[in-house]
């Protein structure tokens, strides 16, 4: 008895031992990660710094400079900013209808893909790593650069934007559409083929009433993430509230008040449909509307 | 009774044969709205004028500029001097006596064969160019305009692939194009692939198959003095003045760098910020809602603007880069955060509270536990979403490999630079997809507490 609970109280000694040293060497790997994560970051934010045009620490004072005097010259030219408003307000309709339009045919060839590359739905199963490469692809490539290529070819204007983005769109819906439809039941297809319908049909009678509501979801989600984007683009030449903004901006101090009625209309217009999208996304996923 | 019994089946029936007519509406009325939005933006974005706007000829040259190169021999007649230059580039041009092997260099000119029997002899301040089946064309560049003869024809009956008018003759053929202007002849040669890619004319490994590199390498006899053959390689190649090999790797770091620093900025930032703006760990409500409204703000003006504000700050360059990613993603991150921190589950902290935990104490092993593998999976998408985003604001304030694509793209002229930085793009963003993807994976799974 005695040599049993002397050795049980070993027993026990050895377990915490063990369980110390294995928290311990736990701690000491977090510890080590840390450290490294914090010097790569401070590393990071050193190289960033150096090889800026100008330094954080000369700069940063000079943050709230630029938002200032851009806040100046409107309050200075305050009445003029309701006209500066309806003026730009087109340019405004312009990057919301780019947005719009990708979005909704991103979405379009989103589902057609992402039907094409999910097992068990797929019309030909053999070239599912095909399209599913194919939408990586597309996913990676970042908007500016068709857009760019393309305002080469086709001059600037929307449709460049347009193009670009709906490109890339197809990979990024592409990918969580396909994860949505491995989820679907395939009851209701097999039964459709039962009955000989085509593959169109099958897809939409049978699939199509299961996965709207989360395509749904998913494509107010992009539309958000594709007026950021068409804003931007604009920027680069494609037309839009970004390009207006680019003018302004190049005319340069004293005339920053057009600057500053875009700002408005952009920030409103982010705002705005990020609300829409996130009240009717909310109400999606809790099911009201589905 | 059988009244009673009637009602509420009229009733169903009215209500079953509502539902279809909905249903119907909707089935044709969804596709009837999109075709009609389709419409509108069709006219609104002036679809039947970008025939007029779009440029095949831009098309044309990016498609043939993309995968292949051409080398321009300049004849200049008054200096009587010949010059070969790959890209037309200064930095591409060969040394007097040197030349590609199509071209023969001749005490008064030079011959370029160019393939097809197609042959251009510079000589004594002419051009002549043979072109099979169809004849000679001579023409000699002076100061009152181009002298030109051709084997049939007058100058305005010529075929369409010649372009002539008193001051300026063009040929095209599929072998190649000459313009003759009244200083100077040109002849332009394409070939496939990207010249100079690894060498440049001016390094003694140009033009040597890659066993002969390999056997340079090894061997003792060195081509550069002071240096072994190997690292004098690397030399001509890292600066590479054609390609720039050094600084496209230099922008590809500076890219990745930005998405990183922003990215893991923005969480550090947003995590201490979501614990505030949760309603389970913030008792003060006016707190949760500046700070939410803090983190509205800073999404809703969105990179663009950041961008814009910060570059008048720092002026070009990563670090405004990666704070004006850090800023948006702040906001997004918070709001993703504080939605993961409302869901916690409260039993987990009840647990360790009732060991006597003081309240970082219940962070540290209630709450974080539970919501790492969610923010770490969140970080890691966002981080290769950010690649993306810090090649596009790269773009716009002047750093990493955006800018080196939009100078390229803004010359008009060095396509297959562009489509060498295109490939490298998307090699990296799939890199970064893969790394946050492996990470994700990893890092999650070793974690056992859920997600």
């Amino acid at each position: 008895m005695a040599e049993l609970s002397a050795q049980g109280a070993t027993g026990t000694d050895g377990v915490r031992d063990e369980y110390m040293a294995q928290t311990r060497r736990k701690r000491l790997y977090s510890g080590l990660l840390l450290i490294v994560f914090v010097a790569l970051m401070v590393a990071g934010f050193q190289t960033a710094d150096a090889r800026n045009a100008g330094g954080f620490w000369d700069g940063w004072h000079n943050i709230l400079d630029f938002p200032a005097q851009v806040w100046g010259e409107a309050a200075e030219k305050a009445h003029e900013l309701p006209g500066h408003l309806v003026t730009f307000f087109p340019a405004l309709v312009e990057t919301v209808n780019i947005a719009a339009a990708s979005t909704l045919l991103g979405t379009l060839l989103a589902i057609v893909f992402s039907l094409l590359s999910t097992r068990g739905l797929a019309r030909w199963p053999r070239l599912i790593p095909v399209f599913r490469r194919l939408m990586d692809i597309m996913r990676a490539i970042p908007e500016i650069v068709i857009a760019l290529i393309l305002i080469f070819v086709l001059g600037g204007g929307p449709v460049p934007a347009m193009i670009a983005i709906a490109f890339h769109t197809v990979g990024a819906l592409g990918k969580l559409f396909s994860e949505v439809n491995e989820n679907a039941s395939l009851q209701p297809v097999e039964g459709l083929q039962s009955v000989g319908a085509s593959w169109p049909q099958r897809m939409l009678l049978g699939v199509m009433p299961q996965v709207a509501p989360n395509y749904l979801s998913y494509a107010l989600l992009r539309f958000e993430i594709n007026i950021r984007a068409s804003a931007i683009l604009g920027f680069v030449g494609a037309g839009g509230i970004g390009y207006e903004l680019k003018n302004a901006m190049s005319w340069g101090q004293g005339q920053f008040d057009e600057s500053a009625a875009i700002f408005i209309l952009l920030f409103l217009t982010i705002v705005f449909f990020d609300q829409i999208s996130s009240y009717y996304r909310e109400r999606l996923t809790k099911g009201k509307l589905a | 009774m059988t009244m009673t019994a009637a009602g509420p089946v009229t009733d169903y029936k009215a209500e079953a044969s509502q539902l279809f007519l909905r249903k119907r509406l909707m089935n044709f009325g969804l596709p009837a709205v999109i075709l009609a939005y389709f419409v509108y933006i069709f006219f609104a974005f002036d679809i039947p004028g970008l025939s007029e706007r779009a440029s095949l000829d831009n098309a044309r040259t990016l498609v043939a500029d993309s995968y292949s190169y051409k080398t321009h021999v300049t004849y200049d007649a008054r200096m009587d001097g010949l010059e070969i230059a790959i890209e037309g580039e200064r930095k591409g041009t060969y040394d007097q006596g040197e030349s590609p092997d199509w071209v023969t260099r001749t005490d008064n000119g030079a011959t370029a064969q160019l393939g097809g029997g197609h042959e251009v002899v510079f000589a004594d301040g002419a051009v002549r160019y043979a072109i099979p089946g169809y004849g000679q064309i001579a023409a000699r560049p002076s100061r009152s305009g181009v002298e030109m003869s051709f084997p049939q024809g007058e100058l305005d009956d010529q075929p369409e692939w010649i372009n002539a008018s008193k001051n300026r003759l063009t040929v095209t053929t599929d072998a190649g194009r000459l313009t003759v202007t009244r200083t100077r002849a040109e002849l332009f040669k394409y070939q496939f692939g990207w010249e100079l890619f690894w060498f440049t004319l001016d390094s003694p490994f140009h033009g040597r198959s890659f066993g002969e590199l390999v056997s340079l390498a090894g061997s003792s006899e060195r081509l550069v003095e002071g240096k072994s053959n190997l690292a004098a390689m690397w030399h001509d190649f890292w600066n590479n003045a054609m390609w720039r090999h050094s600084e496209v790797a230099w922008a590809i770091f500076e890219t990745v760098l930005m998405a990183f620093l922003g990215t893991c900025g923005a969480a550090m930032v947003a995590l201490p910020l979501a614990f505030m703006a949760a309603r389970n760990f913030s008792p003060f409500m006016a707190v949760r809602f500046g700070i939410r409204r803090v983190f509205d703000f800073v999404r809703g003006v969105d990179a663009l603007i950041w961008t814009i504000v910060l570059s008048r700050a720092f002026g070009p360059g990563p670090l405004t880069g990666s704070l004006a990613i850090l800023l948006t993603d702040t906001g997004t991150f918070g709001k993703l955060f504080s939605e993961t921190l409302e869901n916690v589950d409260g039993k987990q902290i009840e647990g360790v509270q009732s060991t006597g935990a003081k309240p970082l104490q219940r962070y540290r092993f209630g709450v974080i536990p539970q919501i790492t593998p969610v923010l770490l999976s969140q970080l890691l998408y966002y981080l290769e979403s950010n690649t993306r985003s810090a090649t596009i604001i790269g773009a716009i304030t002047g750093g990493g490999i955006g800018l080196l694509l939009t100078q390229a793209i803004i010359t008009q002229k060095d396509w297959e630079e562009v489509s060498y930085y295109i490939i490298l793009i998307i090699l990296m963003v799939m890199a970064m997809d893969t790394i946050s993807g492996w990470l994700r994976a990893r890092l999650i799974k070793s974690d056992d507490s859920g997600g």
